[in-house]
C-alpha cells in the first residue's frame, strides 16, 4: 500500500556516515549475475554468490585490483580525478535525487554517493590523505566498504538529474559508472544487467530474441496492422544497400505497451516510402554495457555500426530508446568513430540535414518524426486519439544527455488534442527517473523502485486529478517497461505509451480503411470513425 | 543454484524460481511450479496459454511476443494477467519451463 512507503525517515541519522555497514533486505537490491553470463562476457571471476551472502568470495588479490583499477582510471579519465576533487559539498544535489525523496537514505544523497568512493581516493590517492588517513577524510578500502558501493552504486539511475543542479557540473553519473567498472574487476555485478548484455552477445539483442524470432515477430506487427487499417507493410530485414539502417530496442517487438509503438514505427515508414532496413544482428538500440563497464558499452555500441557498414546504408534512424542515445550522444564518437563510411543524414523526404548528428550519423526518430510534420508531409488526424488525456514524461537520457525536449511534444501536440505538463520542476532539463533506469528494473528491487519513481509518480498523479490525465507517453523502452508498474501503485488510472503509438494513431495513411479501433484494439467513438 | 522442492521432487531454479533445465519440462512439472505462482488449479484457459508459450519456446527458443500470446490464445492482457496473477513475462513463463525474460521488459 501506498501509505506504507510513504512513511520516509528524513531526520538525521544517528551513527557515523563512514561506517559502511549495509542490510541486503529484499526488495531494495539486485541478485548478482549468473556465473554463465560472467563467463560468457569473459568477466573476471564468476561464481554462484548472493549480495545477502557473508561471503562474497573475492579474489585474494581484489584490493590490490581495485585500488589499481582506481588509479588507472584516475589517469584514464580527467572527469573522474576532477569530480573525486572539486566537491565543495554545498548539498545543492542534496534533495535532487528520487532515490532520496523517496528513500530518506542520507547515502542515497548524489554527494554522500559519490562521497563513498572520494573518502577511499583521499585515503590511497591524495597526500593528506596518505599521511593523515581518517583525519583528511579518507578511508581505509575494506570487504564491507565493497558491499557498501555495490548498494548505492546500484541505487542510483545514473540519471544526471543532480548535475543539473550541481554548480561545479559534476555529473555523479559517471562516479557511479566507474564505480560500477570497479566493482565488476572483482565479479561483483548484477544478472539484470549482464544477462541482457550477454544475449545482445548471442543472438543480437537484450531479450535472447534469435533471427528467426525477430521475423516472425516483425511479420506478426504487419499482419496486424492490415487488420487495422487495411494496408500490408513492409518488412525489410537485412536489405544490403537500404538507404537507412533503423535500429530499435527489443523490448518495442517483445512487451507491452511497447509493441504499440512498433506499429507506429512501421506505418510511419510505409507512408513515408522510406527506403529502410531492420537488422537481426543490430536488433538491440539499447546498451547494458552502458551500466556495467566503458569497455563492454563499447563492444555492444560497435555492433550496431559494423551492421551499418555490411549492409551499406547511409547513415541510421534509433527508435524510442533511452540509455541508447547517451551512448550515441556522449560516447560513440570517442568510443567507435568517428562513422566515417557513413553519409551526413539527410531526410530524404524533406531534404532536411541533421547537423547535429553529423558525426555519429545516428538520428533521433522523434527528430525524424518532428521534421515530416513540420514539412507538411504528413495527415494526422488527432480526434483518433481523443480517449487519451496526455501527459509526457522526458525519459532522462533523450532529454538530459541529449536534449531532446521539443520534438516528442511536438509530436504530441500535432498527434493528440489534450495535452497537459506536470510542473515545471519535474519536466525537460529537471525531468524525474522513473526508479527503474540503468539496469535497476528488476522484480526483486521493486521497493527501491517504488521509492525511486515516487517522485516522478507523484507529478503523473497531480496532472491526473488536476486534468484528468490518463496517458503518460514516453520514448524510453524502460520507461514503457517499468512505469505501469510504478503507476498501478502511486497513480492506478493512468497507462503508459510511446510518442509514435500516438502518432501511428493519428497517421492518415493513403488507402487506408475507415479506421474502427486505435492500435490497441480499443474501438474508436463513432464520431471519429465517420468523420 | 537455489533448489524447489515439491513433493519429494527436486528442481534447481533461479532466484526467482524458474526452472533451470528447460529439457525437464513436462505438465507434471507445471503442476508442481503453479503453486509457487498462487494458483491452485490449472484450468483449460491456464493449459492453452502454458502450451502455445511452450511450443512457441520449442520453435523460436523464446517467449513469443506478448501481443502474439494474446491474439493467438484469444485472451485479453488482462484475462492473461486473471489466469497467471504475475504476468505473461513472469508466471505464464515459469509454468511453461521458460527462462525469465530480461532487458527493457
Amino acid at each position: 500500500m501506498p501509505q506504507e512507503l510513504l512513511r520516509i525517515e528524513a531526520k538525521k541519522p544517528g551513527g557515523n556516515w563512514t561506517d559502511p555497514a549495509v542490510q541486503f533486505r529484499k526488495g531494495v537490491f539486485c541478485y548478482s549475475a549468473a556465473a554463465k553470463n560472467v563467463r560468457a562476457l569473459d568477466l573476471p571471476n564468476p561464481r554462484d554468490w548472493q549480495p545477502f551472502d557473508a561471503d562474497w568470495k573475492l579474489p585474494p588479490d581484489w584490493k590490490r585490483i581495485l585500488l589499481e583499477g582506481m588509479k588507472e582510471r584516475l589517469e584514464k579519465y580527467r572527469s573522474f580525478r576532477l569530480f573525486m576533487d572539486i566537491c565543495v559539498r554545498c548539498g545543492a544535489c542534496a534533495d535532487k535525487c528520487h532515490f532520496y525523496v523517496g528513500s530518506g537514505d542520507p547515502k542515497n544523497m548524489p554527494v554522500v554517493r559519490a562521497e563513498l568512493m572520494r573518502s577511499v581516493y583521499r585515503r590511497y590517492f591524495t597526500l593528506t590523505g596518505r599521511i593523515f588517513g581518517r583525519l583528511a577524510g579518507g578511508r581505509e578500502l575494506t570487504e564491507d566498504i565493497v558491499k557498501e558501493w555495490f548498494y548505492y552504486f546500484y541505487q542510483c539511475t545514473e540519471c544526471r538529474r543532480c548535475s543539473v543542479f550541481c554548480p561545479y557540473g559534476i555529473d555523479t553519473a559517471e562516479i557511479t559508472m566507474i564505480g560500477r567498472e570497479l566493482l565488476n574487476l572483482i565479479g561483483c555485478n548484477t544478472n539484470w544487467v549482464l544477462e541482457p548484455a550477454a544475449n545482445c552477445f548471442r543472438t543480437g539483442n537484450h531479450l535472447g530474441i534469435q533471427p528467426h524470432g525477430f521475423k516472425d515477430s516483425l511479420e506478426f506487427a504487419a499482419d496486424e496492422l492490415e487488420e487495422i487499417t487495411g494496408i500490408r507493410v513492409d518488412v525489410p530485414i537485412n536489405r544490403k544497400g537500404a538507404e537507412i539502417l533503423f535500429v530499435m530496442p527489443s523490448a518495442d517487438y517483445f512487451a507491452e505497451p511497447h509493441y504499440y509503438t512498433l506499429l507506429g514505427y512501421m506505418m510511419l515508414f510505409h507512408e513515408i516510402g522510406l527506403d529502410f532496413t531492420f537488422s537481426a544482428f543490430a536488433s538491440e538500440g539499447g546498451n547494458f554495457g552502458l551500466f556495467s563497464s566503458h569497455e563492454l558499452m563499447k563492444r555492444l555500441n560497435a555492433k550496431v555500426y559494423e551492421e551499418a557498414k555490411r549492409l551499406g546504408v547511409k547513415w541510421i534512424l534509433g527508435g524510442e530508446c533511452g540509455h541508447m542515445w547517451r551512448v550515441l550522444h556522449q560516447y560513440m564518437d570517442t568510443m567507435n568513430g568517428p562513422a566515417d563510411f557513413l553519409e551526413e543524414p539527410v531526410s530524404p523526404i524533406t531534404g532536411t540535414k541533421f547537423e547535429n548528428a553529423r558525426s555519429t550519423r545516428m538520428v533521433h526518430i522523434c527528430e525524424f518524426t518532428a521534421d515530416l510534420i513540420h514539412s507538411g508531409k504528413l495527415r494526422l488526424d488527432a480526434s483518433r486519439n481523443d480517449r487519451w488525456r496526455v501527459t509526457y514524461h522526458d525519459s532522462c537520457n533523450p532529454a538530459r544527455s541529449m536534449g531532446l525536449l521539443e520534438e516528442p511534444r511536438y509530436i504530441i501536440r500535432n498527434a493528440c488534442h489534450r495535452f497537459f505538463e506536470m510542473p515545471e520542476n519535474t519536466i525537460r532539463e529537471q525531468t524525474f527517473c522513473c526508479g527503474s533506469g540503468a539496469g535497476l528494473g528488476t522484480d526483486e528491487n521493486l521497493e527501491m523502485r517504488l521509492r525511486g519513481g515516487f517522485p516522478r509518480a507523484n507529478a503523473v498523479k497531480y496532472v491526473q486529478e488536476k486534468h484528468g490525465v490518463n496517458l503518460l507517453a514516453c520514448i524510453c523502452a524502460i520507461d514503457k517497461a517499468t512505469l505501469p508498474t510504478l503507476l498501478e501503485y502511486w497513480a492506478p488510472g493512468v497507462e503508459v505509451g510511446g510518442v509514435h503509438e500516438l502518432l501511428g494513431n493519428a497517421l492518415v495513411m493513403r488507402g487506408e480503411k475507415p479506421r474502427t479501433t486505435d492500435l490497441r484494439g480499443e474501438p474508436l467513438s463513432a464520431e471519429v470513425t465517420h468523420a | 543454484m537455489p533448489v524447489f522442492e515439491c513433493e519429494g521432487r527436486m528442481y534447481e531454479v533461479d532466484e526467482d524460481g524458474f526452472l533451470q533445465e528447460p529439457e525437464r519440462w513436462s505438465q507434471d512439472v507445471a503442476k508442481d511450479f503453479a503453486q509457487t505462482e498462487a494458483i491452485a488449479d490449472l484450468t483449460d484457459g491456464h493449459w492453452k496459454v502454458i502450451n502455445y508459450i511452450r511450443n512457441y519456446y520449442l520453435q523460436f527458443g523464446i517467449a513469443p511476443m506478448v501481443r502474439k500470446l494474446c491474439k493467438e490464445t484469444g485472451y485479453k492482457l488482462n484475462e492473461i494477467y486473471q489466469l497467471f496473477p504475475s504476468g505473461p513475462a513472469k508466471g505464464a513463463c515459469k509454468l511453461a519451463g521458460l527462462p525469465k525474460p530480461t532487458g527493457c521488459v
